[in-house]
């Protein structure tokens, strides 16, 4: 949270006001990752708080352990799916998609009475790991560093009218390290003070 | 009028605002002729300061026409100057002004209890740069507002193109003190850590300032290429050890001057672990920055030499060698560049013909493109070095 919300700073009165908001950088891949990321969050808190009345919904009665545990991996995967750093959190979303998928699995046998809830449970996790899977390729896609930019050839950009041999030095000339800004005397400085 | 606006993480927004308007005598209205997309404004892009509002508007570099002027400002400027303004913004009274420490101003921080709380005591009031250091709307706009006009503006002739002269605004200077700050001496060894836009002019003000080796540390084969025509060694630390090589060109001694341009979000590698212990501590809020080159640098660096740090850091740093840097007599000089302080100078080297700065610009587009050049600029794609935009 900004640290300006809890502080309570408002804008300044003369300052100008957003009228209508126009394009974002923002891509719809990013979007999805952030919606991802705070779903991520939404299940993790559940499953830590509740994973009693989860593991009965989906007649896992034995694993309520193993959902507290998936709990703490949604929490974990969802800071940097959150982040900057959003295809790490969401192949780690994907990774945990495979263990619930797994999971449920186990739960979708004839003799479990909740097979219903677990087969409901198995399908939107499907649908939860495809969005995964688009949101992962998208921003990939969107934040990659197009191959042709390692080579571009600047080396015609010396920033010195002069050439860069003859620019060496050039403000010596006419320039001394202010007083202030010395960090190191000379010893040809220095012996004069030692001497007296 | 249009503007690039802050939203939130990675949401910049080419919005529609009101326009500013004059609110002291010290103020002034400039017509946005270019501005451009600083390094650190990434930082804001990726809400590593936690003092951004949804609706601030970004940008420090910013250079235009002046269209109305305050009374109080009326005898420096007058409408039709042509003007780039600094990023910093200072009153030119205090005590800090007075001693060319522009970026502390003590005056012109609007918000100087919050830049107090940050900072121990507040810094100068910047443009588009967090309410920590007063949440003045910045210059990615059609008009800005500058407060303090009347000595916060570098004057600037006609007759020479934007391109050569908008980087008088921070860039410029800031690649300047970097290399002041270190002390250059010809004869120097200078390693520079970092070759985005505030390296490249680093590595340009080092060897005008007559050092006689500046070596170039970055791993994206463009920027390189970029140090290169300076004519900087450089090292591709994808490809070498950083240490090593420092090493082998200094006579296993290091270097006399270590240069940070990198700051708070050093390139995140497994060849570089501590970058990964860092930028998982980013995540979980337990730390601010991933100071990596700091690190290196107080490792390589020769006894008794100079550490100049100008990448911005924001808070809080782990595992910083002190012991390292107090055996070896490091100095450190550290700061948001006094942009004054140097600007007359470097105006009339852009006059002389000694520095063009304009070679740092790789993509010069419409302001309405701000948002995707931000992504642009972030990913380091389509070999984008610097970003300039023209309303």
């Amino acid at each position: 949270m900004p640290l300006t919300n809890i502080t309570g700073i408002a804008r300044s009165e003369g300052d100008p006001r957003v009228e209508r908001k126009g394009p974002s950088s923002l891509s719809g891949a990013d979007r999805l990752a952030r919606a991802l990321g705070w779903f991520s969050i939404g299940l993790g808190v559940t499953e830590l708080v509740a994973p009693g009345r989860i593991s009965r919904t989906l007649g896992l009665d034995d694993k309520e352990g193993l959902i507290r545990a998936y709990g703490a991996r949604e929490l974990a995967s969802a800071i940097p799916t959150l982040s900057i750093d959003k295809p790490i959190g969401l192949a780690a979303r994907i990774g945990g998609d495979a263990l619930d998928l797994g999971t449920l699995a186990t739960a979708l046998h004839r003799d479990n009475p909740k097979r219903r809830n677990a087969a409901i449970a198995t399908a939107v996790v499907a649908g939860i790991t495809l969005l995964d899977f688009v949101a992962f390729a998208g921003v990939k896609a969107a934040h990659r560093r197009d191959p042709g930019s390692a080579d571009r050839d600047y080396t015609d950009r010396s920033g010195f009218p002069r050439g860069a041999h003859a620019s060496r030095g050039l403000a010596r000339q006419d320039f001394d390290i202010p007083p202030d800004y010395r960090a190191e005397g000379t010893v040809a400085d220095a012996l004069p003070a030692l001497a007296s | 009028m249009k503007a690039l606006v802050w939203h939130g993480k990675e949401d910049i927004r080419y919005d529609t605002v009101s326009d500013p308007t004059i609110e002291d005598p010290r103020d002034a209205i400039i017509k946005v002729t270019s501005c451009a997309i600083c390094g650190s404004d990434l930082h804001l892009f990726h809400n590593l300061v936690p003092a951004m509002m949804p609706g601030d508007i970004m940008g420090h570099e910013t250079m235009g026409e002046v269209v109305e002027v305050g009374s109080g400002a009326k005898g420096s400027l007058k409408k039709g100057d042509r003007v780039v303004i600094p990023f910093t913004i200072q009153c030119g009274d205090c005590d800090q002004c007075r001693r060319g420490n522009f970026s502390v101003c003590q005056r012109t921080n609007r918000k100087g209890e919050l830049g107090d709380k940050a900072f121990g005591h507040r810094t100068a009031g910047l443009f588009g740069y967090t309410h920590l250091t007063g949440g003045y709307p910045g210059g990615q706009a059609e008009y800005l507002r500058v407060p303090f006009a009347d000595t916060t503006h570098i004057k600037v002739p006609d007759g020479i193109d934007d391109e050569k002269l908008l980087f008088l605004s921070d860039i410029l200077p800031t690649g300047w003190q970097a290399a002041v700050q270190a002390d250059i001496q010809p004869g120097d060894t200078v390693a520079v850590w970092g070759c985005g836009p505030v390296g490249q002019m680093t590595i340009r003000s080092a060897i005008l300032l007559g050092a006689e080796q500046v070596i170039a540390i970055d791993h994206l084969p463009e920027r390189l290429s970029m140090a290169a025509a300076a004519g900087a060694i450089t090292i591709d630390f994808d490809e070498e050890s950083v240490v090593e090589r420092l090493n082998e060109l200094t006579g296993g001694l290091g270097p006399h001057k270590c240069i940070d341009a990198v700051g708070t979000e050093s390139h995140v590698s497994f060849g570089q672990p501590d970058t990964m212990l860092d930028r998982a501590k980013q995540m979980l809020m337990a730390e601010t920055d991933r100071p990596h080159v700091l690190r290196e640098m107080i490792f390589v660096c020769r006894p008794a030499g100079v550490i100049s740090i100008i990448g911005v850091y924001l808070g809080l740093v782990d595992k910083i060698p002190m012991g390292m840097a107090m055996n070896k007599g490091l100095t450190f000089r550290m700061a948001q560049a006094h942009i004054p302080r140097w600007t007359g100078d470097l105006l009339r080297r852009i006059e002389d013909g000694q520095i063009d700065p304009s070679f740092v610009i790789t993509h010069k587009v419409d302001l309405s493109k701000g948002p995707e050049m931000y992504a642009t600029f972030r990913d380091k794609a389509d070999g984008c070095i610097k970003v300039m935009l023209q309303p």
